[in-house]
């Protein structure tokens, strides 16, 4: 049910490297995967609001005061290409729109 | 010693501690020295010397205590046991870890799990596969398997894990011990490596119903850091029923028969322990969850939506894997990912991604949601005649390592039974009831939203009656010496 060609174009969308190999079988997976989950289309759902969290809560806001966070150092500490400007990261490249 | 310190609970060790009767150095050097010897690859991390004391009169007297390695500790490599997140080592601890440690529980281990909590047997971790301490054979259950294992074996006393679809419940019931996933904002996730935001869950995998009880009284609470939390009604109070007169328990027949693949050896177990609960005093009512059997096809929707939205995060940029060379931006953000992350977590970033672009939008993603409202109303319904949802916990019995590795929907089965309960955010336990063919067999007592007091009143009542034996996994496991 799912093509070659829309597992590429979801793997873009996803920023995942898939090779050919894994890209052939993400597409029989997936599509059983789907099937099954087809099944849910089938229900009435006619007027039911869609819950997206459990929890009754809206708009959850603290004070604006400032306070401390994560100093600099500390959050580049773990950056694979730290810089003085912040996170480096390779060129945009060709790719670049 | 050693035998006698193996058979306490970590309540029983906290109250010994407390009393002057056991050094909790002793006891963390008794369960380093057991951690250490780990051969079932349940940990990804062991601390290497004692901690500063807790204070005499912290309510967890300094007892040893493992944690998911999902949950960030300040200084200590926090993977989520991907391969994306190697060397990642968090500025800071996540909530619920240092509320455990500020009432004085000792941080001995992290735990490993199946990669960003995204499976049912532990099988898709970087650090590899661990092993069932009933049969070595056989999986621990996931995503929390090394948590769940660890207990089991007695490598810990306890530990934490969390649960989106079933994480917490299901290792628990494969593994013999208690798993409680609270209620939706009970805990903090805040520090908590996340899967999927409105689902995801801490909660404690422990020896029995009071060691849960004790744990999860210095868990919960609104944390400024997470404003899904909530304020926890009331005091979490350590279960002390012994009957269960004039409890209600609705089966809901959608969840318990053989259109869920429940194994008969499963069935049998449960069926046993519903009987022995109404020697108890309770009521046993046929109930309907006509909405359950769709739950896991809105779960596979919403849980990897949601997953390949958190997951973004991990691009090669502030922390973590980067594997590049001489190449443009986004082929390293590509090229990282395909590479640091494992089979089962793209299939669901791509499940995820697919669900949730141009066209298909609603047609997946809305649809679950409205599946979603009509399960929590199920619920509510059913609440409105019985006090507790009984089911087993998982439709069978610990599997042999492989055996549905090659199978994602055959995995995914797995979560029938405690995918309901996830999406309506409501509170649910696992208690270890039998055992079918020499493993256990977990039994799922769900409640509504905040009465994990009540819950594990009756589970602790049940547990007493049902008299369930976990000490031959500590002692290595009967089904590994045929």
């Amino acid at each position: 049910m799912l093509e070659r060609q829309q597992v590429d174009h979801v793997a873009r969308l996803a920023r995942l490297e898939l090779s050919d190999a894994e890209a052939e079988k993400m597409a029989s997976e997936l599509s059983k995967v789907l099937d099954h989950i087809e099944a849910i289309r089938s229900l009435d759902l006619d007027g039911v609001e869609p819950t997206s969290h459990v929890v009754d809560v809206v708009n959850a806001l603290r004070a604006d005061v400032p306070h401390t966070s994560l100093a600099p150092e500390v959050a580049l500490e773990q950056a694979p290409e730290p810089t003085a400007a912040g996170f480096g990261v390779p060129s945009p490249g060709a790719s670049a729109e | 010693m050693s035998s006698d310190l193996l058979d306490l609970t970590g309540a029983a060790a906290a109250a010994a501690i407390r009393a002057g009767e056991l050094n909790a150095g002793e006891l963390f050097d008794f369960y380093r020295g057991r951690a250490a010897d780990d051969d079932l690859n349940a940990f990804t991390w062991v601390a290497e010397g004692r901690p500063v004391p807790a204070a005499a009169d912290a309510p967890l007297a300094g007892v040893p205590l493992g944690v998911k390695d999902l949950f960030c500790t300040e200084g200590v490599a926090s993977q989520s046991g991907s391969k994306i997140l190697e060397g990642y080592r968090p500025p800071y601890t996540a909530t619920v870890v240092q509320k455990l440690t500020d009432a004085g529980a000792a941080l001995l281990a992290k735990t490993n799990q199946d990669e960003f909590a995204m499976g049912s047997s532990n099988e898709n971790s970087a650090f590899g596969p661990v092993l069932n301490p009933w049969d070595r054979t056989r999986v621990p259950g996931g995503s929390s398997g090394g948590s769940a294992a660890a207990v089991a074996a007695g490598l810990l006393p306890w530990a934490l894990g969390t649960d989106t679809g079933g994480s917490i419940r299901q290792p628990a019931a494969f593994s013999g011990i208690v798993g409680l996933k609270p209620t939706y904002g009970a805990c903090s996730r805040y520090g908590m490596i996340a899967f999927a935001s409105s689902l995801d869950q801490a909660g404690p995998l422990t020896r029995d119903v009071t060691d849960a009880a004790l744990l999860l009284r210095h868990m919960v609470g609104k944390d400024e850091n997470d404003s899904t939390s909530l304020k926890f009604p009331g005091e979490v109070s350590l279960p002390s029923r012994q009957d269960l007169a004039g409890i209600r328990l609705g089966v809901p027949e959608e969840l318990i028969g053989a259109e869920g693949g429940i194994e008969p050896g499963v069935r049998e177990s449960f069926d046993a322990a519903i009987a022995l609960a109404e020697r108890l005093g309770a009521t046993v009512h046929a109930c309907k969850l006509p909405h359950a059997p769709y739950a896991l096809s809105a779960y596979y929707i919403i849980a990897p939506a949601e997953a390949s939205a958190n997951l973004s995060r991990f691009d090669g940029v502030r922390y973590g894997l980067r594997l590049a060379g001489d190449v443009d931006l986004t082929t390293m953000y590509s090229r990282t990912r395909g590479q640091g992350f494992g089979p089962e977590v793209k299939r669901r970033i791509m499940l995820g991604t697919y669900a949730l672009s141009s066209g298909y939008y609603d047609a997946y993603y809305g649809t679950a949601q409205r599946v979603r409202t009509r399960i929590a109303d199920d619920f509510r319904t059913a609440f409105d005649q019985v006090d507790f949802i009984v089911t087993p916990t998982a439709p069978s019995t610990a599997f042999e390592l492989g055996a549905k590795s090659d199978d994602p929907l055959a995995m995914y089965l797995n979560d029938f039974c405690t995918v309901p309960m996830s999406l309506a955010g409501i509170p649910a336990i696992s208690i270890p009831c039998g055992l079918s063919d020499g493993l256990p067999v977990g039994l799922q007592l769900a409640g509504p939203a905040f009465s994990e007091s009540r819950i594990l009143d009756a589970a602790f009542a049940l547990e007493q009656a049902l008299g369930f034996d976990g000490s031959i996994a500590r002692k290595g496991g009967a089904r590994s010496e045929r």
